[in-house]
């Protein structure tokens, strides 16, 4: 919670001033022969919301899953937290990360929120947002424990600690999702359209916790279908077209006053 | 018809029953001459083996379903022809050849390395040879399960820095096991009565002490039945034992009863 409570201290200084938590140079990724990247940057400072919009099959989820190299990128430069993530290539052209523990370490402080939620299904919420802490970060499982107790209570699951997640619903899974993710302390929050596979009901309730961790001044990259949503919590929109970034910038002038033809469209299309 | 049938059963039992009673309980005695504690000690031999056979079978099969899902290409194929060979030999051919080919060859490997040839112990052969077949079924078993993982819930695991063995431990295993479980109780029941092979080759688990018992005595039936109930409490008191992990290992889905 102490990191939480710091990036809280230091939004006023978000933007300019602030330390680059994530940057992302001139990335590819390619898919045999297709293509679904083709060069896109992208920059985090602490406190920064980045929001990545996109119409289906432009790259913003393989850009996201390339930021903790679930997916390899094929070229292209990926620092998290100042440190470059080392990337090699085998003799096929495949790339994959060079150190394995580098990668693991830098994975251990992004905390991803996944479409379709991906809590551990043998385990209990809590036993869910204590297993990253105890057996991957060497945290004191009582401690966990008690921290776990305080996340889960805040996105409203104290009572559920003890549930197994099948047993929930998409919107309490999500929320005990996001909980796990917070439990690491994370650096940067990743998000992979964390809206998408919830009724339309249940979609409120897990915004209404991104969005409190928004503006609690936590850095997050965030892919989504949501513009309204991004509009509010967003510091910085990114419009990802064809595997290039089209049109990027605040909010209020990327929705407001949208330049490209083909961001114009798209607003039209899901507004 | 059936009326009569019964009623001839009936007096038949009526008849026989008595006759053998006596004589069935001194021949099933725990002290010798009785040959009750015989029996007793096969069926721990036999569970001592199919325990063994059937640990190691886990291991073979936990190794082997690993190789086969994310090995290089030699290590595939290197299991597959073991799978396929193991699979398409009948056991009993197996037992024969592991058993005494097996043995020999250990010898002959001591003996080129300047060390004295052994006596193999049975136990050890017996696990060693039900524990290379179960193995292969187990890597089919295991494999299947861990394919049936959601991908999603090893995805996190990796995007929250998991190592590969962690992840082994943590996730991989224990999720896999509700999909495990059935083909897995049928490797153990398949364990407990393929001890009995071992028979072949001498080796003193329950059905070759059934074998000298009936032998000796001639009670044949007895015995063999004796054996056999012997095998079902086996099989009975492992339903209860796999009911229990089943229900433990499901515990993070819902019953498909209990669903509307």
């Amino acid at each position: 919670m102490s990191a939480g409570q710091t990036a809280w201290l230091s939004r006023p200084a978000a933007g300019q001033g602030a330390a680059e938590a994530l940057h992302v140079e001139n990335l590819h990724k390619k898919f045999g022969e297709l293509h679904v990247l083709k060069g896109v940057s992208l920059s985090a400072r602490d406190g920064d919301v980045i929001a990545i919009i996109g119409g289906s099959g432009s790259g913003k989820s393989t850009l996201l899953r390339c930021i903790n190299c679930l997916e390899n990128p094929t070229s292209g430069i990926i620092r998290v937290n100042g440190e470059e993530i080392r990337l090699k290539a085998d003799s096929y052209g495949n790339t994959y990360p060079a150190d394995r523990r580098q990668i693991e370490r830098i994975r251990s402080r992004l905390g991803m929120v996944f479409q379709s939620f991906n809590l551990w299904s043998h385990m209990t919420l809590l036993e869910n947002v204590i297993e990253v802490p105890v057996h991957v970060l060497g945290v004191k499982k009582e401690r966990a424990i008690v921290e776990a107790e305080t996340l889960l209570a805040r996105v409203g699951l104290a009572e559920k600690r003890d549930v197994y997640p099948a047993f929930l619903s998409g919107g309490q899974q999500q929320r005990a999702a996001i909980a796990r993710a917070l439990a690491i302390q994370p650096r940067v929050m990743l998000f992979d359209e964390p809206t998408s596979a919830l009724d339309p009901e249940l979609v409120g309730e897990v915004l209404r916790v991104i969005g409190d961790l928004a503006r609690e001044g936590r850095t997050m990259v965030l892919v989504t279908h949501e513009m309204k949503f991004a509009r509010e919590v967003a510091t910085h929109v990114v419009y990802l077209y064809n595997g290039v970034v089209e049109e990027e910038g605040p909010p209020a002038a990327l929705f407001g006053a949208p330049k490209s033809e083909r961001l114009k469209q798209f607003l039209r299309n899901v507004g | 018809m059936p009326a009569r049938a019964g009623k001839l059963g009936a007096t038949l039992i009526d008849a026989i029953i008595p006759a053998v009673a006596s004589g069935l309980l001194d021949l099933l005695a725990l002290e010798p001459p009785g040959w009750g504690g015989n029996l007793l000690r096969g069926l721990v031999s036999s569970v001592e083996i199919a325990v063994g056979a059937y640990v190691m079978g886990l291991l073979i099969g936990i190794g082997g379903a690993y190789g086969k899902l994310y090995g290089g290409p030699v290590v595939r194929d290197l299991l597959g022809l073991y799978t396929t060979i193991v699979r398409a030999v009948p056991e009993l051919v197996l037992i024969l050849m592991l058993y005494f080919a097996g043995t020999d060859l250990v010898n002959r490997v001591l003996i080129a390395f300047g060390h004295q040839a052994v006596d193999i112990n049975g136990l050890i052969a017996g696990i060693g040879v039900l524990g290379i077949v179960q193995g292969a079924y187990s890597t089919e078993v295991l494999r299947g399960a861990i394919l049936a993982i959601p991908q999603g819930q090893v995805e996190a695991a990796r995007a929250y820095g998991m190592s590969p063995g962690l992840l082994l431990r943590r996730i991989t295993l224990p999720a896999m096991l509700p999909f495990a479980i059935p083909g897995l109780a049928n490797l153990w029941l398949i364990a407990t009565k393929d001890t009995a092979l071992l028979a072949i080759v001498g080796f003193n688990e329950l059905t070759q002490t059934t074998r000298l018992a009936a032998g000796a005595t001639k009670a044949y039936f007895t015995f063999f039945l004796a054996a056999g109930a012997l095998y079902l409490a086996l099989t009975l008191f492992s339903n209860v034992i796999i009911g229990r992990v089943e229900r433990w290992a499901r515990r993070g889905m819902p019953s498909l009863t209990e669903t509307r």
